[in-house]
């Protein structure tokens, strides 16, 4: 492929969001995008899953059997998704305990299998793991741009800092219960992909 | 595809499914020290929260030095000496699951759908002197879709609630699992357990707590969304403070300070 290496990088953020233009990943987008610190951790994991399962699915990839390369994939994915909970478990116990089913759905999160088979079994290592790379910045940049919206208006809050004063604690912002509910994550990733589209029209699918 | 000889497939995933394996079971065991101090430290930390002693920048091992760790026997209520059983080495949850260590419930105890529960449970003791000041209670019980775990702090009246914290469940995040939420949690303090019949009085309600009156004495805000969450910690309470829970241990506390009078 003629890309350069920071295209690769960065096409996977705008051009080809797997969030905004494949539309892979909605599950748990729905469910982390809450709080800003959940969906920031949730994006780092996710991005660290794909990076390294691109990486190892790259390097064996011709030792991999056609006929079983998905299960194969899957149990690869599921290994690393054991390995970063269980690492969290140990050196960050707060996270681990916010994040504990969430972690375990990156197994499920197709964004993670859709690189491995869409792009790690047909590419080289390096340009794999970039790829990967990429596609975890992208799924984070929806996460994080979500995650704002809900948690500012949701909660008055950005990070559990209290930006907006609520009405409960006498303040003046009367907090929108709507967008607490992970549903609401729909309308604005809906709103977010309705953007993307604007903006770079080769995005729209053709009639 | 060129063809592939049909025991390559084989291979292939007897070779993966043995490396990952080595690799998950090398994780599991060699971080596992960290992660049960960690759950440790967390559970103290949480009995530090529940008894309000809890303060940002002191060490939780420093701030625990204050608190007495006992057993007690749940049916009779009597304390067990430290070298029948040593605390540090006591596992509660698990000895539930033991033939020795604990017994089924029969369904119409089993309130709390706990199905077995164990002999000897840990009490905590905040004591001032040789007066009792505060006594922390571990409890758990089934809510929506999780076992629900908490601490619950009473005063020595045995009946006012000095606090809470429910530290590991897994209901829905954000309907039910508000149950985590401190400031929920401090809508606890002050609630007094038993009404004046005997039997336990605190509920979750629905909607608001009243704000005055007896009632109010006797009621805690409910959680929007998380109905069966808060019928499992109105469960949990009437288990738990009930006679197959504290109960008896109540009992005798009170029939020592009479003693003592």
């Amino acid at each position: 492929m003629a890309e350069t290496k920071s295209e690769l990088l960065l096409r996977s953020i705008f051009k080809r969001n797997p969030i905004g233009l494949l539309v892979l990943g909605i599950c748990s987008a729905l469910a982390v995008t809450g709080q800003m610190t959940t969906a920031f951790v949730m994006s780092i994991c996710v991005t660290l899953v794909v990076a390294f399962s691109s990486l190892t699915i790259s390097i064996v990839r011709f030792q991999i059997p056609g006929s079983v390369r998905i299960g194969i994939q899957i149990t690869v994915i599921a290994t690393l998704v054991i390995l970063i909970d269980q690492i969290l478990k140990a050196f960050y116990f707060e996270l681990s305990k916010q994040l504990s089913i969430y972690v375990g759905l990156i197994i499920t999160n197709c964004i993670v299998m859709g690189r491995a088979e869409g792009y790690a079994m047909s590419n080289p290592p390096i340009p794999s793991f970039i790829d990967g790379i990429g596609n975890g910045l992208g799924y984070g940049f929806i996460l994080m741009s979500v995650a704002f919206v809900r948690e500012l208006l949701g909660a008055g809050t950005l990070f559990g800092i209290q930006i907006l004063p609520l009405t409960t604690d006498g303040g003046w912002y009367v907090r929108n219960g709507m967008l607490a509910l992970p549903a609401s994550a729909f309308f604005l990733i809906a709103l977010l992909i309705w953007i993307l589209r604007t903006i770079d029209p080769e995005q729209q699918e053709k009639n | 595809m060129a063809e592939e000889p049909a025991a390559k497939p084989f291979y292939s995933v007897l070779i993966l499914a043995f490396v990952c394996s080595a690799l998950v079971a090398g994780a599991a065991v060699g971080l596992r020290p960290m992660q049960e101090a960690n759950r440790q430290l967390d559970q103290k930390k949480n009995i530090l929260y529940a008894a309000g002693l809890y303060e940002e920048g002191k060490t939780i091992t420093e701030l625990f030095a204050s608190i007495e760790i006992k057993i007690v026997e749940l049916t009779t209520g009597q304390y067990i000496p430290e070298h029948q059983l040593p605390p540090e080495s006591y596992n509660q949850l698990k000895s539930a699951l033991t033939e020795s260590g604990g017994h089924p419930l029969n369904s119409e105890d089993d309130i709390a759908r706990l199905r077995r529960i164990e002999k000897y449970s840990f009490v905590y003791l905040v004591k001032n002197g040789r007066q009792i000041e505060q006594i922390i209670l571990p409890v758990r019980g089934k809510g929506l879709w999780s076992t629900m775990h908490a601490y619950i702090a009473l005063d020595g009246d045995l009946t006012t609630v000095r606090g809470v914290s429910f530290y590991e469940h897994g209901e829905t995040p954000g309907l039910g699992g508000e149950i985590e939420n401190r400031k929920w949690q401090e809508g606890w303090r002050g609630k007094q357990l038993y009404g004046s019949a005997g039997g336990v009085n605190l509920e979750v309600v629905k909607g608001k707590a009243a704000e005055t009156g007896n009632e109010a004495l006797f009621q805690i805000d409910g959680l929007s969304g998380a109905t069966l969450t808060a019928k499992g910690v109105n469960n949990l309470m009437e288990f738990w403070f009930g006679d197959h829970g504290f109960k008896p241990y109540f009992n005798q506390l009170n029939l020592k300070s009479q003693m003592d009078k």
